[in-house]
């Protein structure tokens, strides 16, 4: 028993470290590139901008049609068969942004029909430009809307770039499952890692409380 | 300065305005009457651009345009020589009261932002809400929101404010205090242009009326006579329903 409370305690480490020189970038940066492209996609929608229009629900419509796992595969086991070779760690990036910014643009999409056309209304009676209108007053209210939402995908996110270890990404799940094959031991370890992307979402889940009080009037 | 010519908005097969057409002189507070339905607020908001009209012509300052077709840069133009305020308020729910009067100096007339706060707080002392500068809409009542709205309108310095029925929701008391806004401005010599069912502030306020029913121009006049003889039976009527006494 004592040598797998110690297992535990050194694999403890092992683990959290590339949890957060691996899976935390990983979140953190394509989360933000998937925010770029939620709200332009949105935007986009929303303002009806012509053939981007089309582009922008093409885009949506296969990357929610397809899984997450097959386009992980078709960009880094797929594209270097036409000579697109990318290195794991930008290629997880690249797809998880697509990806998630499918899902979240029609968050913000949605979000941004429910702030009253009132308010686009007022802000260009009272000299404002369509974009200063959009910039100042409807998107923020639409983003404090989505905000709780967005924080969900970002949750479910760090979770999902569990899935990058099949990308040969050296994330916290391929960490662990080396040490598995290492030690014989799946229940404790899996387990652990789990508690590990647990005590993550928790943490995360703490901040989306904070930021959403000091955010109440925002919207 | 402010002229309506034949303008003409359908919405589908509804024709909501049958060839509307006014006038406005510089200190005009011209009231608009009508039952619900018959196109006043539809007439409001096309002048603004926030519908687009089918046909008609619109006389700013001399300046024509022709509600079938204005250029966004028109649009934006002539909106920044005007304000409205709305039935529901419409402040922005992400701003302050001083920061929904500020925005449209600061960000729509570059006015600096310093000078902005000045203009605006100058503003809000004058609907009686300097205490509230740093409240949120959801902080205010609806009659000290409307206020707020009104001082947004005010800041800008517009030409003309066109009001969209700005009491109806609101209970008595609180229309009270908006109509007590209002009439000061009407005194100052405003040019204001007010779609109401507030008889008793078009009676006291304003100098014309216009009566409306189904998206056209009834009767019109100026206030005085309208209200001591209407010419016709069907305005008598509806001046009746609204004002049983």
């Amino acid at each position: 028993m004592g040598e797998l409370w110690q297992l535990l305690i050194d694999s403890f480490w092992q683990i959290l470290l590339p949890g957060l020189t691996m899976t935390i970038p990983l979140t953190v940066i394509s989360f933000t590139f998937a925010m770029v492209i939620a709200v332009v996609t949105a935007l986009i929608q929303f303002a009806g901008v012509p053939v981007l229009r089309h582009a922008a629900r093409f885009y949506i419509w296969v990357v929610r049609g397809t899984p997450l796992l097959v386009q992980l595969f078709v960009v880094f086991y797929g594209l270097p068969h036409v000579g697109i070779l990318i290195d794991p760690f930008p290629a997880a990036v690249l797809v998880f942004s697509i990806n998630e910014g499918a899902y979240c643009a029609e968050t913000v999409r949605g979000a941004l029909e429910a702030v009253p056309p009132g308010q686009m209304e007022a802000a260009l009676c009272v000299g404002l430009s369509w974009p200063q209108a959009m910039g100042r007053i409807v998107l923020p209210q639409a983003l404090r809307t989505a905000f709780p939402s967005l924080s969900n995908s970002l949750i479910a996110m760090i979770k999902d770039t569990s899935l990058a270890a099949n990308i040969t990404v050296t994330e916290m799940f391929m960490v662990t499952q080396r040490i598995v094959a290492r030690t014989y031991e799946p229940l404790a370890l899996y387990m652990e890692v789990g508690l590990i992307y647990l005590l993550f979402c928790t943490v995360l889940t703490r901040a989306q409380r904070f930021a959403e009080s000091r955010l109440r009037h925002y919207g | 300065m402010l002229e309506v010519k034949n303008i003409r908005k359908s919405f589908g097969s509804l024709e909501v305005l049958r060839d509307v057409s006014l006038e406005v002189d510089k200190g005009d507070v011209v009231a608009i009457l009508g039952p619900s339905g018959s196109g006043k607020t539809t007439l409001l908001r096309c002048m603004n651009f926030l519908e687009q009209a089918d046909s008609g012509e619109l006389v700013f300052d001399g300046e024509h345009f022709s509600f079938g077709h204005v250029s966004k840069r028109d649009m934006h133009r002539l909106r920044k020589k005007t304000a409205f305020v709305f039935q529901n308020y419409n402040l922005f729910r992400n701003k302050t009261a001083l920061e929904n009067v500020t925005e449209g100096l600061i960000l729509g007339r570059k006015i600096p932002k310093a000078q902005a706060v000045t203009i605006a707080r100058q503003a809000l002392e004058k609907v009686g809400l300097s205490d509230r500068e740093g409240h949120y809409p959801d902080q205010l009542s609806g009659g000290q929101q409307q206020r707020v709205a009104i001082a947004r309108a005010i800041a800008t310095e517009p030409e003309i404010i066109y009001f969209d029925e700005p009491t109806s929701a609101l209970d008595p008391e609180l229309t009270g205090e908006v109509l007590g806004v209002m009439r000061q401005l009407a005194r100052e010599g405003m040019t204001m242009l007010v779609v109401t069912h507030e008889l008793a502030f078009a009676r006291g306020a304003s100098n014309k009326v216009i009566f409306m029913e189904q998206g056209a121009v009834v009767e019109a006049g100026d206030a005085p006579s309208f209200f001591r003889q209407p010419r016709l039976a069907r305005t008598r009527a509806f001046l009746q329903t609204l004002d049983p006494a």
